[in-house]
């Protein structure tokens, strides 16, 4: 699935949020094209996860237009955003889980909500997910309290997978992973891309996922997108945020 | 393009050929289920059996899942059934899925009598655990104190004064308002019945000793019980499911000292003076209902009141708000640390703290009652 020139998948325009006299977003415009991979980041603060949360409709905005597979939020009715809900995932940044239900019970509850399956199917459906993710079948009868960060983030993924969405928000997918389990996070990220045919627009700030897993990065400042682009680009540019951020200490560890 | 899923079987010579069209994904998913269970009854038919899905033109995990839970049960016959006409579009994805084990799913236990008998069982031994949870928690809290006796630097006054102004202050309106409401309802009874025997002004006497020994008393704590009680157990719970606890722990502060001695110490405070308001505004209640309803004026009920009520009895009553304040702190305090990691622990917490701070709270007034009666008071 190449990325084509086609219609964006998210549309986003001129889209302004305000959180008391703080303006978060000003006016902010972002497209993101069916296929891609989409890293998005920005300083702490700059409102990253409020976009996020704007996008899936859980932040209102003062103004503005959102489109999501070419449906506007604000003026669909409920059954076309229930369309288009079944139609992404989310993984949170404290993975979200329903801490009363299981693994299993966890990632079958999106599925048991939107389709007419068999408990087998979705049962061996589960086991396939987990197994995507990377995770042991053990691993579905646990609680989520009893699971690790890493395994957390993995099962969180694997809920936001139950779907087979085209679309998926991951919010910071790799903060608080160690670098091994990041670099098979992304890897993992890029797999289920290419075989699911995926669109995922991740939040975050682990430059090692912005070099191997993203095929374009936007960046966020000042309430607005300040550059987007390849990684390239982003090397390129004079932004002075931009070029602490990838010309700094680190990104020159990354890239060596 | 999105047609209806097909499963068509067409023969040549030895082999057979399942051909897969349509879309293979999950909105078709018990149709899809249906067809792969009727074909997997082909198992075995044919020495040679392929199943060909170049003609889907939709695949997703549940389909891809599907052609591999029949490209299973084919193969447990005599020959390995072979995919054909695989896109490199979805030659990934079933690659994938290929790698899944079949693990069998743990069944939960079906209800039987042995198993309801048995959490029966464990309920009532969970009993003794209850109350030495309690325990050990009035000596973790006695143990506390006698620390910060000694170090009094160490007492947590701010937090102690902000649990005083939730508890107490802030329960003011309400908990007037209530007793308040059930002192005109006591003395409209009362005056009701009362009137039959022309006893009216005894309704003075039942409303007086009721209130101060037993019923302020009682409704405050089991208020108490539920709106602060409660609130102690999901704080703390919530608390322990964050891993703050530990985190206090860890900093080398004793939680006991820091989070259950000042909500304890609040709680101790508020309650007889809970307990005294919601006394005077149940004698005000019960006074107005006695003039406007019985027509016993005001004048002639307080000589009545001075007449039918002792300083023992008032004293009779405010001795027993520290101790169900005590009571009710502690279940809430055990209950709050026994939370595990979900939200459905908490809510199962929070729930038997406020049951067992009110069983307690009418265990402890029973106990009093006997006490009081047999040194006379």
């Amino acid at each position: 699935m190449a990325p084509e020139i086609q219609d964006p998948i998210i549309r986003v325009r001129d889209i302004t949020v305000q959180f008391g006299a703080t303006r978060v977003l000003d006016g902010l415009n972002l497209d993101v094209k069916r296929g891609e991979i989409l890293g998005f980041v920005g300083p702490s603060g700059a409102g990253k996860s409020v976009l996020t949360r704007t996008i899936i409709g859980l932040v209102s905005k003062v103004a503005g237009r959102i489109e999501v597979f070419g449906v506007d939020l604000d003026s669909s009715n409920s059954s076309q955003r229930r369309g288009v809900e079944r139609r992404w995932g989310v993984l949170f940044q404290q993975g979200a889980l329903f801490s009363s239900l299981t693994v299993r019970q966890n990632i079958q509850f999106p599925m048991r909500e939107y389709l007419k399956v068999s408990q087998r199917l979705m049962d061996e459906i589960t086991m396939a997910k987990l197994a995507m993710v990377g995770l042991k079948p053990e691993v579905a009868e646990r609680f989520p309290s009893e699971l690790s960060g890493g395994m957390i983030k993995r099962v969180a993924l694997a809920r936001a997978l139950a779907l087979d969405p085209e679309l998926v928000f991951l919010d910071e997918p790799t903060s608080g992973l160690d670098p091994i389990g990041a670099g098979d996070f992304d890897e993992l990220v890029r797999t289920l891309q290419r075989t699911l045919g995926l669109t995922v627009f991740m939040v975050t700030h682990d430059l090692d996922s912005l070099y191997t897993a993203c095929d374009r990065i936007a960046v966020l400042g000042n309430g607005k997108i300040i550059a987007a682009g390849s990684i390239a680009d982003m090397q390129a540019s004079q932004h002075p945020w931009l070029r602490q951020y990838f010309h700094g200490k680190r990104a020159r560890a990354v890239m060596s | 393009m999105n047609g209806d899923p097909k499963l068509e079987q067409i023969a040549k010579g030895n082999a057979l050929a399942l051909c897969a069209t349509g879309a293979w994904t999950a909105s078709f998913a018990p149709a899809l289920e249906r067809m792969v269970a009727d074909a997997e009854k082909l198992a075995g038919s044919r020495p040679n059996i392929f199943i060909d899905v170049s003609e889907v033109s939709k695949l997703d995990t549940f389909g891809a899942w599907l052609i591999e839970r029949l490209r299973r049960s084919l193969t447990q016959g005599a020959a390995e059934a072979q995919i054909a006409g695989l896109s490199a579009n979805y030659s990934s994805l079933v690659d994938e899925v290929r790698r899944v084990k079949a693990t069998p799913v743990i069944e939960t236990g079906a209800i039987t009598i042995t198993g309801m008998l048995e959490q029966i069982g464990r309920g009532v031994a969970g009993l003794t655990g209850t109350v030495t949870d309690l325990v050990d928690m009035l000596g973790a809290v006695l143990a506390a104190s006698g620390r910060v006796l000694i170090r009094p630097r160490s007492f947590r006054l701010t937090s102690t004064v902000h649990h005083l102004e939730q508890v107490c202050w802030r329960a003011v309106p309400i908990i007037v308002l209530i007793t308040f409401l059930i002192g005109c309802i006591i003395a409209q009874q009362g005056i009701f019945h009362f009137r039959r025997f022309g006893a009216d002004i005894f309704v003075v006497d039942m409303l007086g000793v009721l209130v101060l020994r037993e019923i302020g008393v009682l409704l405050v704590a089991i208020m108490i019980a539920g709106r602060s009680g409660s609130a102690y157990t999901a704080e703390l719970g919530s608390m322990k499911m964050r891993e703050e606890i530990d985190a206090l722990r860890t900093m080398g502060f004793d939680p006991i000292e820091v989070l259950v001695l000042p909500r304890m110490l609040a709680l101790v405070l508020a309650l007889p003076i809970l307990a005294f308001l919601g006394a005077m505004a149940a004698l005000y209640g019960g006074g107005l209902v006695a003039w406007l309803y019985g027509g016993v004026d005001p004048e002639a009920f307080l000589l009545r009141l001075r007449d039918a009520i002792s300083i023992d009895h008032f004293i009779v009553g405010i001795v027993k708000a520290p101790v169900m304040a005590a009571v009710i702190g502690i279940v809430a305090c055990v209950e709050g640390l026994a939370v595990q990691g979900s939200a459905e622990s908490l809510g199962q917490h929070t729930t038997s703290s406020v049951v067992k701070g009110i069983f307690f709270v009418i265990v402890m007034d029973g106990v009093f009652a006997i006490f009081f009666a047999s040194i006379g008071m």
